[in-house]
């Protein structure tokens, strides 16, 4: 399974790839609706690879440094075989189509919406999840932050939020406000933390600089 | 009686703090001190349970995995209106995975009225027909759109002017009930009054019915001021969705339930499929946001424990986002005729308000008691209706019914000062007779510099800036079924025990902060175990009662077992444990420095493994207004907002909200800021984004969903100062309340007010738009 991702993305000669599809969708649209094994099946059967599904499959996916075996349906999102695969629960799934960053992971260093990528589109990328960025027993910073500013009410939302602050901090040290808002701009709150979310990030700014 | 007398601080630090001795059982514990001489209370102590929310750790209801568990999902009807002729499962009971299907029938219990046909009649789209439990979701999902149900359709009305006439079609030709999670707290809406679709009026409150004479009132006045205000259906959207997992083995039912209200899903599991209630646990650890919709089993409840009776496994039902947005509670909307008179000098003479709105198939669409009771006005009278629609039924939300009214009353208010020549404020100095208010609005004033403030469109330009107020207040609500356990282990480990649920208030930490307090020990020492039913009864977390409610049996009950213990010491040191204090983790004695032990010692004296000591919540101190738990006093707030308005595009932004709030003894001052954040922001929202859009040709909810439901993220966040004043009533052994409510109730008024004062034309409607803006600024032309 581990090039199952380089033999997707080598484009299909013929016909509309998923991929492509995608691409002409606007990948901030497309909801998870377009991963259907149907589409799966058409893009393998046109390059000549492996027909997926509609069973499962079994894959190996690096998450938080540990390699998982999971046997998956093709029709299974990054988020949903975290969750109910793994038993990856921090991760959460609020709108299930990309407009929340509730399922905010990382994969190779840049925050996705887990619900919205295709497990086998993760191949043998990295995925860092909210239960692994707290390094050697450390809690990273942003969350050591949150804890101190009370930047969590019911909490629903405080994994994609700290997954999105601390990948802000990891690539800037300097942060302005505006900066943390850009960086939170697709993370709904429903009880309202936004302010202390801003300023615990800000605060943990400072004190790594 | 047995009782003694003790002096408590009562007043406003700062304004005019003082003492008054009252008449206490004599087993309370002694009065504290104002926060600034107390350790652990009225500080900004960390929430316990963060670092399991930060690191994802927190297992909420959603994330339940049990051996064996099943998935569910509900079969809902996708018509508003309509009889099932039937409904054909063999597909899906077909489908490999499937377990089990179970459709809802028509069985009316004993004295009920029972509707005829086998499957019951189609209200709304979105109502809940069935379930099916799969070995998966997508399975469940897939055997879901398997089903095949077939309607007669009917007539069917969706907006609030339409179902009022007399040709609509009807929605109940019977008499109805409130739904027990129904929109309005404390009124009583009367289902079986009214004609069609309009039920009602409700004209009472606890506080009771029409008083004066309007006529009389509107004839002394020098001023009126007369309008309709129109406020929107939204909805909850909590980020973890409705839902439970039931786990049914033969001797008990367990429920992991996302709820507000442990108990009461306990009570009504236990009622629906007549089981003792000591054979059902609710259990809700972590709980993914309510704002009032999550108190009741609902339908997934009982769809969930039917399924796992039907397939002897555990269950797994959360609803999606769809379901969430059309079934599972929303604030009624409103339309709210207000009339309001004044004298010259300032004073009220007279207050009408008749108000309608839908809660859909539900009851609960009042404008509560804002009117009644914010100002001193002599004669008032109300009339609520509630009118009845083919869409999915209202529930509670932040003081419900209040913040429709709030609307209203603040702008109609502002409106009159401005006729009297009156500054906003100088006007509700004259005819608001709360003292805390007035400190709030000196303070808040200030802090929000309101002498920027000009007259209405008075700026130039095509980027004006406005600037507004607005009051709640909310009853201090006790629950008196409110009980804890406290436990002191031999070990030194200390245990607080308890059915209420923190729903991400911060429930557990202030319980903690409170035992803490009376046992000398810091917070972390405490364990705090709370949201299952195995523990003493507490109370639902809505109506910003649990602070109230559940603190002072926390303190007494500590304060029980923390006199057992000294007891134990007092024995060993041959004294009398009166002499004895227990303060930084250790036992000291009044006057003989040589005696000291630390707490865990201490603990190892005792003949028993440990202490227990429940506690109930006592009457108030020197009684209620109400003996069913109406406190004295009130939870009030001044909210004073800045915006921007663009004239050119209609664009509103608000960039800062200086929110001043009282509740009592404040606890946790970081949570209590969040808590009023949040209730800022959701007023913000409230006022200007969020609206359920029907669509009146097919009774669907267009924007089901997260992306075109518009709520406020980052980037619509305004600059929020919270002023939290200290009010002593010593009315309780803690003296603190919630702040949930109030926090909610203001918002949307200031933020209408301020934009009235940007560009000197009213809207009276929200959410206010960038359309309502150009609208009334006579740039587009109107709605059709």
């Amino acid at each position: 399974m581990k090039n199952k991702k380089e033999k997707a993305g080598s484009g299909s000669s013929k016909g509309i790839s998923r991929r492509g599809f995608l691409r002409g969708a606007g990948l901030s649209t497309a909801g998870s609706v377009l991963l259907t094994s149907e589409v799966f099946a058409f893009e393998y059967e046109e390059e000549k690879g492996t027909e997926l599904g509609p069973d499962a499959s079994t894959i190996q996916m690096k998450v938080n440094g540990r390699i998982w075996s999971l046997s998956v349906e093709p029709r299974t999102t990054l988020a949903s075989a975290l969750r109910d695969h793994l038993e990856l629960t921090g991760t959460k799934v609020v709108c299930d189509r990309g407009s929340c960053s509730a399922c905010t992971v990382y994969v190779d260093g840049k925050p996705v919406n887990s619900c919205m990528m295709s497990v086998f589109d993760v191949g043998d990328k990295e995925v860092t999840t909210i239960e692994g960025i707290a390094k050697n027993g450390n809690l990273h910073p942003v969350q050591e932050a949150f804890i101190e500013h009370d930047a969590s009410q019911c909490g629903y939302c405080t994994p994609g939020m700290v997954m999105s602050c601390a990948h802000l901090l990891d690539h800037n040290n300097n942060p302005t406000l505006e900066d943390v808002k850009d960086a939170t701009r697709g993370n709904l709150c429903r009880c309202g933390t936004y302010p202390h979310v801003f300023k615990a990030t800000l605060d943990a700014a400072k004190k790594l600089s | 009686m047995d009782t003694r007398k003790e002096k408590f601080p009562h007043g406003i630090p700062g304004h005019n703090l003082g003492e008054i001795e009252r008449e206490i059982p004599i087993n309370e514990p002694p009065a504290w001190p104002i926060n600034d001489k107390l350790k652990n209370i009225g500080k900004r102590v960390k929430r316990i349970d963060a670092i399991d929310k930060v690191t994802g750790k927190a297992k909420y209801t959603s994330d339940m995995k049990l051996p064996g568990m099943l998935y569910a999902k509900m079969l809902r009807s996708t018509v508003p209106h309509a009889e099932i002729r039937s409904i054909d499962i063999s597909k899906a009971a077909s489908l490999p995975g499937v377990y089990a299907i179970h459709l809802i029938e028509n069985k009316g219990k004993e004295g009920e009225n029972k509707e005829e046909g086998k499957y019951p009649s189609v209200k709304y789209v979105g109502q809940p027909l069935g379930g099916v439990a799969a070995e998966s979701l997508d399975i469940a999902k897939d055997a879901i759109s398997l089903i095949n149900v077939s309607y007669d359709t009917k007539p069917f009305v969706i907006d609030v002017e339409e179902a009022m006439k007399a040709d609509a079609p009807i929605v109940f030709d019977q008499p109805i009930e409130q739904q027990s999670d129904g929109g309005d707290v404390g009124e009583t809406h009367d289902g079986s009054k009214g004609e069609g679709n309009v039920r009602g009026p409700s004209t009472s409150s606890f506080f009771g019915g029409p008083r004066g004479d309007l006529d009389k009132g509107f004839s002394e006045a020098d001023v009126v001021v007369e309008r309709t205000y129109r406020t929107q259906v939204h909805t909850h959207m909590p980020l973890e969705t409705h839902g439970v997992v039931v786990d049914w083995r033969p001797d008990l039912m367990t429920v992991y339930a996302s709820t507000q209200n442990t108990n009461s899903v306990r009570n009504e599991m236990a009622s629906i499929f007549n089981l003792p209630k000591s054979k059902v646990r609710v259990i809700c650890e972590f709980m993914g946001g309510g704002f009032g919709a999550k108190h009741s089993a609902g339908s997934y409840g009982p769809m969930a424990a039917n399924l796992a009776k039907r397939t002897g496994r555990p269950v797994w039902l959360m609803l999606d986002r769809q379901e969430e947005h059309l079934a599972e509670g929303n604030r009624p909307n409103s339309i709210q005729y207000l009339k309001i008179g004044a004298k010259k000098d300032g004073s009220l003479t007279a207050i009408q308000q008749r108000s309608h709105g839908t809660a859909g198939v539900g009851l609960g669409a009042g404008v509560g008691r804002i009117a009644q009771v914010l100002y001193d006005c002599p004669n008032f009278a109300t009339e609520q209706y509630d009118v009845l629609t083919h869409a999915g039924p209202g529930a509670a939300w932040r003081a419900p019914g209040n913040v429709q009214g709030a609307f209203g009353l603040e702008q109609a208010i502002d409106e009159l000062a401005e006729k009297l020549g009156l500054d906003p404020l100088e006007f509700r100095d004259k005819i608001d007779k709360s003292e805390v208010r007035k400190v709030e609005r000196q303070r808040g004033a200030e802090k929000f510099d309101w002498s920027r403030r000009k007259a209405a469109g008075s700026g130039e330009g095509a980027i004006r800036k406005g600037y507004g107020v607005g009051q709640s207040t909310w009853p201090r609500f006790v629950t008196l079924d409110s009980s804890v356990e406290v436990k002191i282990h031999n070990d030194g480990g200390v245990e607080i025990r308890s059915s209420v649920q923190d729903i991400g208030t911060g429930t557990k930490t202030i319980l903690a902060q409170v035992v803490a307090e009376e046992l000398g020990l810091a917070v972390e020492d405490i364990q705090v175990n709370i949201g299952d039913t195995f523990f003493p009864v507490g109370p639902g977390s809505g109506g910003s009662v649990v602070t109230g409610s559940i603190t002072p049996p926390t303190r007494n009950a500590a304060f029980e077992a923390k006199k057992e213990l000294l007891m134990m010491v007092a024995k060993k040191w041959e004294t009398d444990s009166s002499q004895l204090i227990l303060e930084d983790g250790h036992v000291t004695h009044k006057t003989d420095a040589d005696k000291k032990m630390t707490f865990k010692e201490a603990t190892k004296l005792m003949r028993t493994s440990q202490i227990s000591k429940v506690a109930s919540r006592s009457d108030d101190y020197e009684g209620f207004q109400q003996p069913w738990g109406l406190a004295y006093g009130d939870l009030g707030s001044v909210q004073f907002a800045e915006v921007t308005v663009n004239t050119d595009t209609g664009f509103v932004k608000v960039d800062k909200i200086v929110a001043a709030h009282s509740c009592g003894r404040p606890l946790n001052i970081g949570q209590l800021e969040s808590q009023i954040n949040g209730g800022v922001i959701q007023g913000v929202s409230y006022a200007l984004y969020e609206n359920r859009v029907m669509d009146k040709g097919t009774g669907h909810m267009m924007n089901a969903n997260v992306d075109q439901y518009k709520t406020p993220y980052s980037m619509e966040i305004p600059e929020i100062e919270n002023l939290i004043i200290e009010e002593y009533s010593a009315r309780s052994s803690t003296d603190a309340y919630g702040i949930g409510e109030p926090a909610n109730i203001a918002t949307a008024a200031a933020i209408a007010n301020a934009v009235y004062n940007a560009i000197g034309v009213r809207i009276y409607e929200i959410p206010i738009t960038p359309r309502s803006i150009l609208e009334a600024l006579n740039k587009v032309d109107q709605k059709a």
